[in-house]
C-alpha cells in the first residue's frame, strides 16, 4: 500500500476511535441518548472497507458511525446527529442508528437486523439496469445471517448476477449470544458458498481488509455476479451502551484487545507523522463536539416534515 | 416487586407447575433476556426449556406454532413489537388461523410476548406500538399489563389458556414497582377501575394509564370534576360491561393511547361507545393519541409525537370547557 494511502487509512481509523470515545463520554454525560453501538475494535474493518469501495453505494447497520466517517461524511454532521441536532446528517430525526447521506452514497444506518440486505440487492439491480460503473456493498453482522431474508438475498443476487459485495462483520456475537450457541458452525462464509465465491479476511488487519475488498470490487465490476466477504473481528465494548458485556471473560477480552487494529498499523508509519495524525484527529473530534453542543435543535414545527417528500411528489408521480 | 420480576415469577411458577411450558427467543437464555424478564430461568430449567434462538423472528413464532402442535406450551419472546413485524405472517396466517381452519382439531396454547412503545430516543425503528393491528385479527387474544400485579396474573393466565395470546408489555414499565398479591383474584380479561369518579371516564392501557393518573389532579382541579380512570387490560376481547357502567354514570369518554391516531386502537373503543352508549353520552368523545408520524430521535420532537401527562391534561381541560364542564 502506498504511503499516502496508508496515512489516510490510519488517520480515518484514529478519527473513528476518537469519535467513538467522545460519543461514549457524551452519552454518559447525557448529551447523546437512545441506543449507542460503538465500533471500537472494528474501526480497521469499517474504514478499510469503505476506502477500498470509495465509489459504490453502501447499506449498513446501526453500528455505522465509523463507516459514515470513512465515507467522507463530516464528523461534525455525524456528532450533531448523535446529539439530536437540526444540523445532524439526518436532521436529528434518525440519531446514532440512522445516518443517511445519499450524496455520499450512504443509505443508513438500519436497525432491523437483516432488513437492509434486500434493499442493497434492489439497489444493485438498479445499478445493473443502469449499466453503472459502480456496484453496491451491504454490511451486516454474523447475527444477521440467521434471518431468512439473508438467504433470500444471497439467492436473488446470485440468480440475477448482481454487482453486490456482501460484507459480513463476524464479531461472533449478537448482543450477548455467541454465534456458536445458535449456529452449527462459526464461519459465516459457509452460508454463502453454495451461491457465490467467498473470501475470508482478518478484520483486525486493515491493510488485509483493504486488499480483500479491492479484489471483491474488481470481481463485481466484471459482471460475474455477487461475492461474499467474511471479516473476522472483535468489538471491544458491550453491544451498545446498555449492555454490560458480562458474557465475555476478562481473558476473552484480553485476546480481543490484543488485536487492536490501530496498534497494528502504527509501526508502519513514521512516528512523528503518526503523532501528528493522532493529534489532528483529536482536534477534528473536539471541534465536532464543540459544534454539536452549540448546534440548534430541530424546530417543533418541523415534526411531521419528511413523512412524505415535499413539493408535491404525488403530482410528480401521476 | 418490579414489573419484570413479576413476569419472571409468573414464568417460574408456570414452568415449575407444567413441564410442557417452554420459552424461546433471542437472548432469553444464557444472557437472561434483554429486559431481564427471563433472568435465571436458563439456570433453573435448562437450555432445553429456555431456548436461545438465532435472530429469526419468523421462525421464533413459526416454531412456537409447531411446538404447540407437538404438545408443548411455548412462550415466545420477541425483543420488541418492531421486530414482531417480521413474524406477522406466522402470527396471523398460522397461529391465529390454524385452530379455525382445522375445525378446532388443532389447539395452539401459545403466548407471544413483547414490549412496545416509546422508550427514550430509540428512534423510528424501535418505538412503535402495534396493538391496533393485532387486536384486529380474529383468533388472537390480546392482553396488556400496566402494573406488576397485572403482569404476574396476566402472564400466568395467558400461559394457562389453550388459545393463542399476544401479551403486550411496555418498554418503560419493566422497572415499575408495585404490590403483587399472588393469591388475589385477578381476571386479566376484566378492565380495572384504577380510580373511581363521576364526571369523566378516562380509558387507557399500558404506560398511558400512569400518564393519565399523573394528569388527573390537574384536570380535576381545573374543571372541578372527578374522573374515573379505567385500565382496559384486555384489548381483545373488550370488557364492555365495565365501560358501559362507567359511561352510564359519567356521560363523558376520553380515550388515551400512545399509538398513532389514524387507525389507532382507541378508534375501536370510541366507535363501540358511539354505537352502544350514544344516549348515555353528554359530550362528543375525545381521543388523545400519538401523532401520525414515525417517532423521531430528537427528545423534544419525540415527546411532542406522543401524549404526555401535560398534553393529556391540557387537551382534556380544553375539551371539558368546550363541552359544558
Ligand atoms: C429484526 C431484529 N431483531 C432483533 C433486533 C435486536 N438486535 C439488535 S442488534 C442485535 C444483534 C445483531 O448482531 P450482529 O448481526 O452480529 O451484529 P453486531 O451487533 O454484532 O454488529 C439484535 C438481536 C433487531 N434490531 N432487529
Ligand atoms: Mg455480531
Amino acid at each position: 500500500m502506498e504511503k499516502l494511502q496508508l496515512e489516510t487509512l490510519y488517520y480515518t481509523m484514529v478519527l473513528g476511535r476518537q469519535f467513538e470515545l467522545a460519543a461514549k463520554e457524551h452519552y454518559m454525560q447525557g448529551h447523546i441518548s437512545g441506543f449507542l453501538h460503538l465500533d471500537i475494535g472494528q474501526e480497521g474493518l469499517s474504514v478499510a472497507a469503505m476506502q477500498a469501495f470509495a465509489h459504490g453505494d453502501v447499506f449498513t447497520t446501526y453500528r455505522e458511525h465509523v463507516m459514515a466517517l470513512a465515507r467522507g461524511i463530516s464528523a461534525k454532521s455525524i456528532m450533531d446527529e448523535l446529539f439530536g441536532k437540526a444540523t445532524g446528517v439526518s436532521g436529528g430525526r434518525g440519531g446514532s442508528m440512522h445516518l443517511f447521506d445519499p450524496s455520499h452514497f450512504f443509505y443508513g444506518g438500519d436497525a432491523i437486523v437483516g432488513g437492509h440486505i434486500p434493499n442493497a440487492v434492489g439497489c444493485a439491480y438498479a445499478r445493473k439496469l443502469q449499466k453503472a460503473d459502480n456496484g453496491v456493498m451491504v454490511v451486516f453482522g454474523d447475527g444477521a445471517t440467521n434471518q431468512g431474508v439473508f438467504y433470500e438475498s444471497l439467492n436473488n443476487a446470485a440468480a440475477q448476477k448482481l454487482p453486490l459485495i456482501f460484507l459480513c462483520e463476524n464479531n461472533e456475537y449478537a448482543i450477548g449470544t455467541h454465534i456458536g450457541r445458535v449456529c452449527p458452525f462459526t464461519e459465516m462464509a459457509k452460508k454463502a458458498e453454495p451461491f457465490m465465491p467467498t473470501l475470508s479476511v482478518d478484520g483486525m488487519d486493515a491493510v488485509a481488509v483493504y486488499e480483500t475488498v479491492t479484489e471483491a470490487n474488481d470481481f463485481i465490476q466484471k459482471g460475474h455476479g455477487p461475492i461474499f466477504i467474511e471479516a473476522h473481528t472483535c468489538r471491544f465494548e458491550g453491544h451498545s451502551m446498555s449492555d454490560a458485556n458480562r458474557y465475555r471473560s476478562p481473558q476473552e477480552m484480553d485476546i480481543c484487545k490484543d488485536q487492536d487494529p490501530i496498534e497494528k498499523i502504527k509501526p508502519l508509519l513514521d512516528s512523528q507523522v503518526e503523532a501528528n495524525l493522532t493529534e489532528k484527529a483529536k482536534q477534528e473530534v473536539a471541534e465536532a463536539v464543540e459544534f454539536a453542543l452549540k448546534a440548534p435543535e430541530p424546530e417543533l414545527s418541523t415534526l411531521t416534515d419528511h413523512i412524505f417528500c415535499q413539493g408535491g411528489c404525488h403530482h410528480a408521480l401521476s | 416487586m418490579l414489573y419484570r420480576e413479576a413476569l419472571n415469577l409468573a414464568y417460574h411458577e408456570a414452568m415449575t407447575a407444567d413441564e410442557s411450558v417452554v420459552t424461546l427467543g433471542e437472548d432469553v437464555g444464557f444472557y437472561g433476556g434483554s429486559y431481564r424478564v427471563t433472568e435465571k430461568l436458563y439456570e433453573q430449567f435448562g437450555a432445553h426449556r429456555v431456548i436461545d434462538t438465532p435472530i429469526s423472528e419468523q421462525s421464533i413464532v413459526g416454531n412456537a406454532v409447531g411446538m404447540a402442535i407437538g404438545g408443548l406450551r411455548p412462550v415466545a419472546e420477541i425483543m420488541t413489537a418492531n421486530f414482531a413485524l417480521l413474524a406477522f405472517d406466522q402470527i396471523i396466517n398460522h397461529m391465529a388461523k390454524l385452530p379455525y381452519m382445522s375445525n378446532g382439531k388443532v389447539q395452539l396454547p401459545i403466548v407471544v410476548r413483547f414490549p412496545q412503545g416509546v422508550s427514550k430516543q430509540l428512534a423510528a425503528q424501535h418505538s412503535e406500538s402495534y396493538e391496533q393491528m393485532l387486536a384486529a385479527v380474529p383468533g388472537l387474544i390480546v392482553l396488556t399489563a400496566s402494573t406488576p400485579q397485572a403482569a404476574y396474573h396476566g402472564l400466568k393466565k395467558a400461559i394457562e389458556l389453550d388459545d393463542p395470546v399476544i401479551f403486550i408489555e411496555h418498554e418503560l414499565l419493566y422497572n415499575k414497582k408495585g404490590e403483587v398479591d399472588t393469591q388475589a383474584r385477578f381476571d386479566p380479561f376484566k378492565a380495572q377501575i384504577v380510580k373511581p369518579g363521576n364526571n369523566i371516564t378516562l380509558v387507557s392501557y399500558l404506560k398511558m394509564v400512569d400518564d393519565v393518573m399523573t394528569a388527573v389532579p390537574e384536570i380535576e382541579q381545573q374543571l372541578g370534576v372527578s374522573c374515573e380512570v379505567i385500565d382496559l387490560n384486555s384489548l381483545n376481547p373488550i370488557d364492555t360491561d365495565t365501560l358501559k357502567t362507567s359511561l352510564s354514570k359519567t356521560g363523558r369518554l376520553v380515550m388515551v393511547e400512545e399509538d398513532h391516531k389514524t387507525g389507532g386502537y382507541g378508534a375501536q373503543i370510541v366507535s363501540w361507545a358511539s354505537e352502544h352508549c350514544f344516549y348515555e353520552l353528554d359530550a362528543p368523545p375525545l381521543r388523545i393519541a400519538g401523532l401520525d408520524t414515525p417517532i423521531p430521535y430528537n427528545r423534544t420532537l419525540e415527546l411532542a409525537s406522543i401524549p404526555t401527562p401535560d398534553s393529556i391534561a391540557q387537551q382534556i381541560i380544553q375539551w371539558g370547557k368546550q363541552n359544558g364542564l
